[in-house]
């Protein structure tokens, strides 16, 4: 017990004052890289203050000069036992090039699972038309696709005017928030143990069925590939890794086959939940453009070919760009660095 | 248990403690931060509507755009400028943390605000803010997968005990004698326990606080008896602050004291 209370805190003080000094200019400058001495000097300071709260602590009836040590205790373990790298400095391209890659190709068994589940929800809505073919207002709740293929397809081929004349830009703009916020939607739901994740993916899977099915059996699939190709080998893609990501997030909520604890099991997947979402979010900002540019755009403009063919090669790259990008000997010794 | 509290032990086996924020707290912060949206919203589609002159279109778009990257990057580019605060949580002095007390990462920012599509669910933060309030650490969804706390944080000055001695002048000081009899007499345990009472004053009822202050000067009164020019007109609390000070404070102290006051 303290019995000389003041003289504790007066001994103490310069020591308490200098680590909170050191704490600002840590915390202002992101960028500190201590020399050696200073950091020995720091960590001297944090322990010397540690021990003052835990005699402190004893004294119960002071709660004042607790709290304060508490929290320049608190601030310096933060800083201290923190063992995760310093997030100093972002490098888009390179993030872009490697760290994406080779994240979604980490867990591509995820991928492989959210594929799955809209592989399964295109089956059940193509079946569902194909066999009931009036089920469509249930499985298509959208007015434009309730329409019947053919004649969508007339009226789009023959329309003198731009339907989206003077609005594309917006169109552009919405396409791209709104299936941002769906992406997200699918990541968060994995927080349900993935139930709101596999119910959004495969969700997503009837409709893209139930449509394809529709215009299939209506003779207009060249229609349907260049209306959908441009955008949709983006966009689809896009949506199945926010499913992975979901996905990440309810295995590591389950942990099944995993004895860390659960925290270490978020705090593992985190980064990586991170590096998908914001590349699902890239991907649909083209193909947000994509869908308003060019795949509203029908024959005779332009030619369904042009059209299939520019999507055959964004599919292509696409998947060439996951498979291969970040897979040289630099970026695997800079990962195994990290 | 639910506890206001989040202790964290430390590999040094020192134990500190953080103060949880409520949901109910953290719902007004949410609701100023709300505002703030609104209104940067509102100075945005102000400079937007000055485009419209050149393309309808195009401002349209771009305050599709502000909006959607405004209403989800707020959070994020504020928690992570401000080390876990936003403006709404500046003002009711609440922070994001880690939960074991680590320096704040990036990612878990990102999760956690992200995480709010699933805990605003179905509507005004219903999923989260019941989340918050059956969790022991009052973490909703997207606190819980970023592995954050939300935390309370009193100003926090350093503390001054000066205000709880004698002050400039101490009567007993006057009786040396008295009071190397006064420090001889007492005994650690009621030392402390006038200590404690002076430290604690301000959590007593003002009637209790009278009373407990009258015994415990009758109490020392009685210990030594000190001329009534060093204890009449003294008030039963100051009294106890005299008493305080002669056992606690050395006498090179009081001396270096009178020396200041001298000059």
């Amino acid at each position: 017990v303290i019995i000389d209370l003041q003289r504790f805190i007066a001994n103490e003080r310069p020591f308490w004052n200098e680590l909170e000094k050191l704490l600002d200019r840590i915390e202002a400058e992101p960028d500190l890289r201590m020399p050696l001495r200073q950091l020995q000097l720091f960590h001297r300071l944090y322990e010397r203050t540690a021990a003052g709260l835990a005699k402190i602590t004893t004294f119960s009836s002071e709660p004042e000069t607790r709290r304060y040590l508490e929290n320049l205790v608190a601030r310096a373990y933060g800083e201290i036992h923190e063992t995760r790298e310093k997030q100093r400095h972002i490098f888009p391209l390179r993030w872009f090039l490697q760290t994406l890659p080779q994240t979604f190709r980490k867990h591509v068994r995820a991928f492989y699972l959210s594929l799955a589940i809209t592989i399964a929800g295109c089956a059940f809505g193509g079946l569902a038309i194909a066999f009931d073919p009036d089920s469509k207002p249930v499985l298509m709740p959208f007015s434009h696709l309730l329409q019947d293929p053919r004649k969508r397809v007339a009226e789009e081929e023959k329309a003198t005017q731009e339907r989206l004349a003077g609005e594309r830009t917006t169109f552009s703009a919405e396409l791209m928030t709104h299936n941002t916020k769906i992406s997200i939607f699918t990541l968060a739901l994995g927080m349900t143990w993935g139930i709101g994740t596999i119910i959004m993916l495969f969700y997503n899977g009837v409709i893209l069925g139930a449509v394809a099915v529709d215009y299939i059996r209506a003779g207009e699939t060249k229609f349907l590939l260049g209306w959908l190709m441009p955008h949709g080998v983006i966009e689809i893609p896009a949506i199945l890794i926010a499913g992975q990501a979901g996905l990440l997030l309810a295995l590591a909520l389950i942990g099944r086959g995993n004895r860390s604890p659960l925290r270490a099991r978020l705090r593992e997947i985190s980064g990586d939940v991170v590096t998908l979402i914001f590349g699902a979010g890239l991907m649909l900002i083209w193909a947000g453009f994509i869908e308003a540019f060019l795949s509203q755009y029908h024959e005779p403009v332009i030619p369904y070919a042009a059209k299939i063919a520019f999507g055959c090669v964004e599919l292509i790259l696409l998947c060439l760009f996951f498979a291969k990008s970040g897979t040289g000997k630099k970026s695997e010794t800079k990962k195994s660095g990290e | 248990m639910k506890t206001s509290t989040l202790s964290i032990r430390t590999p040094e086996g020192i134990v500190f403690s953080q103060l949880l924020a409520g949901p109910v707290t953290r719902f007004f912060a949410w609701f100023i931060d709300q505002l703030c949206i609104q209104a940067a919203m509102t100075i945005v589609g102000t400079i937007f509507s000055l485009l419209e002159v050149i393309n309808l279109n195009f401002a349209f778009a771009l305050y599709v755009l502000a909006y959607f990257t405004i209403s989800i990057g707020y959070g994020i580019f504020f928690e992570w400028s401000w080390r876990g605060q936003t403006i709404g949580k500046r003002l009711f002095r609440l922070r994001v943390a880690d939960v074991e007390g680590m320096r704040l990462q990036f990612n878990q920012i990102v999760v956690r605000n992200l995480l709010r599509f699933v805990d605003a669910l179905p509507a005004f933060y219903f999923v989260g803010g019941l989340t918050c309030w059956l969790n022991s650490k009052c973490q909703r969804l997207g606190d819980l997968a970023a592995n954050t706390i939300v935390i309370r944080v009193p100003r926090i000055a350093e503390p001054d005990l000066d205000q709880l001695f004698a002050g400039k002048f101490n009567s007993l000081r006057q009786f040396p004698h008295l009071a190397a009899r006064l420090r001889q007499n007492v005994s650690p345990a009621e030392a402390d326990m006038a200590l404690q009472a002076l430290l604690r004053r301000d959590e007593f009822d003002p009637v209790a606080r009278v009373e407990l202050f009258g015994e415990l000067a009758n109490y020392f009164r009685a210990k030594v008896e000190f001329p009534p020019e060093a204890t009449d007109g003294v008030a039963d609390e100051q009294l106890l602050r005299n008493v305080v000070d002669v056992i606690y404070r050395t006498r090179a102290e009081s001396r270096m004291e009178k020396a200041v006051v001298n000059l």
